[in-house]
Formats: structure tokens, C-alpha cells, sequence
């Protein structure tokens, strides 16, 4: 049987890189995730996987780091909290450009600023609509539980490796803190150097082999029929991944006639409200994206003409809800509710909100 | 006599490193990258390591350095090659990795990551061009821009109230005790040049034997941001750079 621990959220996203065989993680501490770090050198991967794990100057550095590693074919990933986040988005846009495959994890507090170091979503904006300069997206995955924390590294890997691209892991400093049990998976081996020079060849600077010409990995392109190729080939990807990847979670959608749509954290409150609701006999149900991009848009058109409208809570001022309101193009009501400051809504505050507004 | 009777093995008194490639620079006359290029190449052929070095350019001139030779690359967003150098050689133990930055790139946006890899000691070469401008940019001052040197954002000279002080970085990386081997040469002649070409062979050398970072400043001259003709520029070089920038080793464990 499957061995089971008791953790919190940012320890599992650590003991979730070994598992995975994650080759590398640069870091620099900030809170409220500085334990996936700590975790990784009480557990001395090195010893063990090989993997490599570096305590960097600065979020800079380490997202360049990231970017030096997945240059080379390997399993790189760094961690950070909001601030942190932005100085790695010039970065992430070098990555996105280059078409590197690499995870990122915000454990989200509150902004704009040095803000707090309590939970917030104010930086959905940030992880799903670019945060880094130019035409480019990433897969974010938001995880409600610690064990989806442990999970969502090794889906994160290998989603970035299928399309090339970084996948974010958006959650927030609740999530992170949060101790739940937790599922192990078996260690899965790390790739060797011939495997990776097999397998990424093609592309990956892993020493130029006498078979093949010198690789560079650049997202330079000044010849203009070349960079707007290039520009063309990741949108071609991006609507693939809208096709392909889009995950979510519903709970008594079926009849429901007011929706809710949350994601990570909030999520697990909305997911009380909905019970109570439904015990009170309103036809309340649950959306939650586990993909933020790419967005559940059909998933939301297709419950629409069932809906009298939707809320869309949140611990931010209202970013995800302009996606919903992209989404139902105007024809149903869709609201917000949002709390801010590391303040969480109660289960019953949700539902108070969701019938001023729309029940009645 | 015809050529066909010239070119014969035993004529051949030079030939170009199969490491470069056949990609015309996009260099001015009289830069000093391209020498260094050609140094860099002949020491990887030498050494014949050419499956096992990968090179991180920067942003600056030197971005396209991927472009004139037959190894992997990375290129580096502007200052943070020692970064992705510093991931690349622990991902990699064995392959050689280095670093070819210029002055802005190095001893500006990138004065942490450079001195956080050399403090780490990471086993990885540092080429530093030092121009003492900024070259794709049009000419800018660089913070190892000498005083009273005119530049488009110092027309009147740099002024040290105004604009600080030339930055001695390397002095400052010779310091540090991760480092094992900091040199400044220069490439203005053959004989100069045989010596940086030496220096870069200790480099990868060092590499080899995991003895640390080592730091290769190559002091040059760039004829477009200065001004000048070539032979104006390395003369106005000898007379001004060197003075401030010494040549000579500055630490060799």
C-alpha cells in the first residue's frame, strides 16, 4: 500500500520534485514557501536522485538558473511567493519564448507591494494572462488540496515537457501552510544524460554529440518573417492546449440553476457552501478550474442555459471573473464576491452573498 | 606555377579551427570579439572538448556569438549567464561551460550573478569583454566607462559626481574565494593575443580540475562607440584602458 504522511502543502510540492526525478530546483527563500526549499535540503536529494538543489542570490537568478537547466533537457523547477514572482516574469517570458519546459510554483500572498504574507489570488492576473512581456501563456495549474500540491509537480513535468513550455503551479499561502494527508507515489528514476541527449537532441544543449550540428536555445529572432513564425507556432500550441488540457471539477452542476466558480483555495470553502445550500434545497453547484490556463470556457457555455447566473469568488478584487465574463459573452448574469488581506470567507458568508445577489 | 601547386599540406602555415563556423561576423573592423571568438575556438579544438562545452552568450554584441561556432549555446537574458551557468555545469558536472559577457552585461545588470557564481566557486570559465561601453546599444556609458570619456549618454564626459566611478570589477572578483584564476589581458596584437589565448587555455584547464571560477577579463576596443579608426582605437586604448585596467594576472591558485 501506498505510504501516507501528514504535511503541509509547501513540504509535499517538495517531496513531489524527488518523486517525480526532478533534476534541479533553484530557490530563494520567501514566505509563506520557504518549507519547499527547507524540505529539500533536510531530505538531501543528491544523495539519493542526484538531484541538484541551490539556494540562488535572488528570484532572478534562480529563474535563470531554471532557464540554464532546461536548456540542457532536465527537470528544473523553482518555487516563489508573489513578489518574488515578479522579478521572475522577465524570466518566465526568456523561457516562454525559448520553449523551455520548466515548473514554477506561487504560493500567492497578498499585493500589490510587499502586501502580506497571508493567502490571496491576487495574482491570477499575473500567472494566466502573461505577467512577463509579450505574446506568450502558460499552463497554470491550481491545486486545492496538499495532496494535489504533491501531484501537480509530476503533472506539471509532464505537461512541459509534451508542449516545451513552463507550467506554473498557482496556489496560495492556506494551501501551502495547510497540513492534510498525503499519498505517495513510488520514486520514478531520474532520466540519464544519454536518455536526455536521446530523447531532447534535437533541441537541448546537452554537449553537441558528433551526430548532430550545435544546439542554441535562444528567443531571439530578428528577421521579421522569423519571429512572427515563431509567434504563430506558440499560438498554434496555446490553442491546442485549449482544446486538450483543460481540467476541472464540478459538484451538483447536474440541476444546479446558480453556479459558483472557485479555484484553489476558495474551492474547498465553496465546496461547504454548496453542501449547505443544497441542504437548504437551492440548487447551488460548484465549478472549479484545476486549469486556469487553459480556461474552462466550454464547460461554463455548455451549463449556461440552465444558469440564472454565476458568482465568482475569490480572494482578490475580481481577476478570474473577467475570464467567466469572456466566457458567457454577456447573456447571463455573472457576479463577484472577494475578500482580501489573508481574510477567508466563511462557507456561510459565501452563500449569504450568493442569495442577496441572485436568489433573493 | 599555378594554385593548385601553392595549396598543398605542406605549404600550410595556417588554418582556420574547425570549431568556428563559416557564418561572416557581424562585427566592426578593429572589434575585439572576433579575435576572442577565434582564441576561444582554437582552445576548445585544442583541447578537443567541442562535445563537452557549452556556451552562454549574452545580451550585448556578443549575443550572436552562437553564430560563429560549432558547439550548444544558451543565450542568456542581459547579465544572468552566470546563472544559467551555474545550473548548467551542476546539471552537467563533466561538460566545460562558460560565460562570455561584456561590460554592461557583467559589471552592470549582472553584478550580482556574476560575483554570487564567482563566490560560490562555481567550476565554470567567465570570458569578460571590457569595452568600456555599451556597443549594440549605440554607445551608452557603461559602468567601466573611464572619466572624462565621452559617450552618447556623457556627452560632456563622464563625470564622477554625476556618473560615479569606472567600476574595477574584476579587482573586486579577484576577492572573492571561490575564485581560482582572474587575469586581464588584452588582444590588440598577435603577441597580446597569444597571451589571452594562454589564459583561456588555463581557464578550461582549471575547469577540468574543478578548481574553482575562473575570470578572463580581455580589455578591447570597440572603434564604432569610441569613434575612432582600428589602429586610433588600440592606440587610444593603450594610452587610456590600460593605465586603469593593468594587464596581468591577478590571482592564480
Amino acid at each position: 500500500m501506498a505510504e501516507k504522511v501528514l504535511k503541509k502543502g509547501n513540504e509535499v510540492i517538495a517531496l513531489g520534485a524527488i518523486h517525480c526525478g526532478c533534476d534541479g530546483y533553484f530557490g530563494y527563500p520567501i514566505t509563506p514557501q520557504s518549507e519547499v526549499m527547507e524540505t529539500l535540503m533536510e531530505e538531501k536529494p543528491w544523495e539519493t536522485t542526484g538531484m541538484v538543489v541551490l539556494q540562488a542570490e535572488s528570484e532572478i537568478a534562480s529563474v535563470n538558473m531554471v532557464y540554464g537547466g532546461a536548456c540542457c533537457g532536465k527537470k528544473v523547477m523553482t518555487s516563489s511567493s508573489s513578489p518574488g514572482l515578479s522579478l521572475m516574469c522577465e524570466g518566465l517570458s526568456y523561457l516562454a519564448g525559448s520553449e523551455l519546459p520548466c515548473v514554477l510554483v506561487n504560493v500567492v500572498r497578498g499585493g500589490p507591494g510587499l502586501g502580506t504574507i497571508q493567502p490571496s489570488q491576487g495574482d491570477y492576473f499575473q500567472a494566466v494572462k502573461g505577467g512577463g512581456h509579450g505574446d506568450y501563456k502558460i499552463i497554470v495549474l491550481a491545486p486545492f488540496s496538499a495532496q494535489e500540491m504533491y501531484d501537480f509537480v509530476g503533472t506539471g513535468f509532464d505537461l512541459a515537457f509534451q508542449y516545451r513550455m513552463p507550467v506554473m503551479i498557482l496556489t496560495d499561502g492556506m494551501i501551502g501552510q495547510m497540513m492534510e494527508k498525503v499519498e505517495l507515489r513510488p520514486q520514478q528514476p531520474r532520466l540519464s544524460d544519454n536518455e536526455i541527449a536521446k530523447r531532447y537532441g534535437s533541441w537541448a544543449t546537452t554537449g553537441k554529440t558528433p551526430d548532430r550540428k550545435g544546439n542554441t536555445v535562444t528567443s531571439l529572432a530578428l528577421d521579421p518573417k522569423v519571429h512572427e513564425t515563431l509567434n504563430h507556432r506558440l499560438q498554434a500550441k496555446y490553442r491546442e492546449i485549449e482544446e486538450k488540457e483543460v481540467r476541472f471539477e464540478t459538484l451538483y452542476c447536474k440541476d444546479a440553476e446558480y453556479l459558483l466558480v472557485a479555484y484553489g483555495s476558495m474551492a474547498r470553502i465553496c465546496e461547504s457552501t454548496v453542501e449547505s445550500a443544497r441542504a437548504q434545497g437551492l440548487k447551488v453547484g460548484l465549478l472549479r478550474p484545476i486549469t486556469l490556463f487553459p480556461f474552462p470556457v466550454k464547460e461554463i457555455q455548455r451549463l449556461m442555459p440552465q444558469l440564472k447566473g454565476i458568482l465568482s469568488v475569490e480572494l482578490s478584487t475580481g481577476q478570474m471573473v473577467e475570464d467567466i465574463r469572456l466566457s458567457v459573452e454577456g447573456k447571463i448574469p455573472v457576479d463577484f464576491y472577494g475578500r482580501l488581506g489573508g481574510v477567508i470567507p466563511t462557507p456561510e458568508e459565501v452563500l449569504e452573498v450568493c442569495m442577496s445577489h441572485y436568489i433573493k | 606555377m599555378d594554385l593548385k601547386d601553392i595549396i598543398k599540406p605542406e605549404n600550410l602555415v595556417y588554418k582556420r579551427t574547425k570549431v568556428l563556423t563559416d557564418n561572416v561576423m557581424h562585427y566592426c573592423p578593429g572589434c575585439s570579439h572576433g579575435t576572442v571568438h577565434k582564441l576561444i575556438a582554437e582552445v576548445i579544438e585544442e583541447m578537443d572538448i567541442q562535445d563537452k562545452t557549452i556556451g552562454i552568450s549574452p545580451v550585448g554584441c556578443a549575443v550572436f556569438a552562437y553564430n560563429y561556432m560549432h558547439i550548444d549555446w544558451q543565450q542568456a537574458a542581459h547579465g544572468r549567464a552566470p546563472a544559467l551557468a551555474t545550473a548548467t555545469k551542476r546539471l552537467y558536472p563533466d561538460k566545460y561551460i562558460f560565460t562570455y559577457q561584456g561590460d554592461g552585461d557583467l559589471a552592470s545588470i549582472g553584478t550580482a550573478e556574476i560575483m554570487h557564481a564567482c563566490n560560490r566557486g562555481e567550476n565554470i570559465v567567465v570570458i569578460f569583454i571590457n569595452n568600456a561601453i555599451y556597443g549594440m546599444t549605440g554607445g551608452q556609458m557603461a559602468p567601466t566607462t573611464l572619466l572624462g570619456m565621452v559617450t552618447s549618454t556623457t556627452p560632456y564626459g563622464r563625470q564622477a559626481d554625476i556618473n560615479g566611478y569606472p567600476l574595477k570589477i574584476t579587482e573586486l572578483i579577484a576577492q572573492l574565494e571561490g575564485t581560482c584564476y582572474v587575469t586581464r589581458q588584452s588582444v590588440q596584437n598577435a603577441a597580446a593575443a597569444r597571451k589571452t589565448k594562454k589564459a583561456i587555455r588555463k581557464a578550461f584547464e582549471n575547469s577540468k580540475q574543478m578548481k574553482g571560477t575562473s575570470f578572463v577579463e580581455v580589455v578591447s576596443s570597440c572603434s564604432s562607440g569610441w569613434k575612432l579608426t582600428p589602429t586610433q582605437a588600440n592606440e587610444w586604448m593603450e594610452e587610456n584602458m590600460f593605465p586603469f585596467y593593468p594587464l596581468g594576472d591577478l590571482k592564480d591558485i
